[in-house]
């Protein structure tokens, strides 16, 4: 581990112990820490180069509405952000199709592409991971 | 008596009690998270409707905006900014938080 530092250390590293991480986002921005705390936690899973899938249930689905202005709130507006994970070679997104309906909200009210499921489709994705992370 | 709901419908049961307690005449500002309370075809919006025919209901702006809603704001919930804010709180005798 001497040698994080090193390209070829890195890839030999990462090709012997790919998992299947998934990041579980329940929460609403702002209001609470925890969807930003995600983020920047799968950002740094990216850097690993693990296979990743980021799921929005619950208010989580929130995250992801287009056109959030934090500007008379003076928070820092995170949301262009899940724009940038496809750079990172994060393009598994998947929301609940219960949440958003719940939410009086369509995939055209997202600010990404995402995969829409049921909950049948939903439990069988978990099932597949090696690794479930909740925020 | 001036009632003030910062969760969401969906996190939290504030807004149940805040209009179950809430007399009529009253007023139920939305903040933070609770604005998504205020939006159209959230699971929220009968309860809202039904509160509008006794209580006066309020939501913040500036927290609308950040989260991507103010184009979803049910009719006949007032906007209001932070300047709103403290008119409420000072026109009310009484400022309730929902916490």
């Amino acid at each position: 581990m001497s040698e994080s530092t090193g390209d070829a250390g890195m890839e030999e590293e990462a090709s012997g112990t790919v998992k299947k991480f998934m990041f579980v986002n329940r929460k609403a921005p702002y209001g609470t820490v925890y969807a930003l705390e995600a983020l920047e936690v799968v950002l740094i899973s990216a850097a690993f180069d693990q296979d990743v899938s980021m799921v929005f249930i619950d208010d989580g689905v929130y995250e992801l509405v287009k056109g959030q202005n934090t500007k008379a709130t003076g928070m820092k507006n995170f949301s262009p952000a899940y724009r940038a994970l496809e750079g990172y070679d994060i393009e598994k997104l998947y929301v609940d199709q219960e949440s958003l309906e719940a939410r009086g909200l369509t995939t055209e009210n997202l600010l990404v592409p995402v995969e829409v499921l049921n909950a049948a489709q939903m439990a069988e994705l978990m099932d597949q991971q090696d690794i479930v992370i909740s925020f | 008596m001036l009632h003030i709901v910062n969760k969401s419908p969906f996190e939290r049961n504030a807004l149940e009690s805040c209009l179950r307690f809430g007399r009529d005449g009253g007023a139920v500002l939305l903040i933070e998270d609770g604005v998504y309370a205020a939006t159209r075809g959230n699971a929220a919006e009968p309860r809202i409707r039904q509160a509008m025919g006794r209580l006066k209901v309020y939501a913040l702006q500036p927290d609308l905006e950040a989260r991507g809603m103010q184009d979803a704001v049910i009719d006949g919930v007032k906007l209001v900014d932070y300047g709103g804010f403290v008119d409420l709180v000072a026109e009310h005798k009484v400022a309730q938080s929902w916490l």
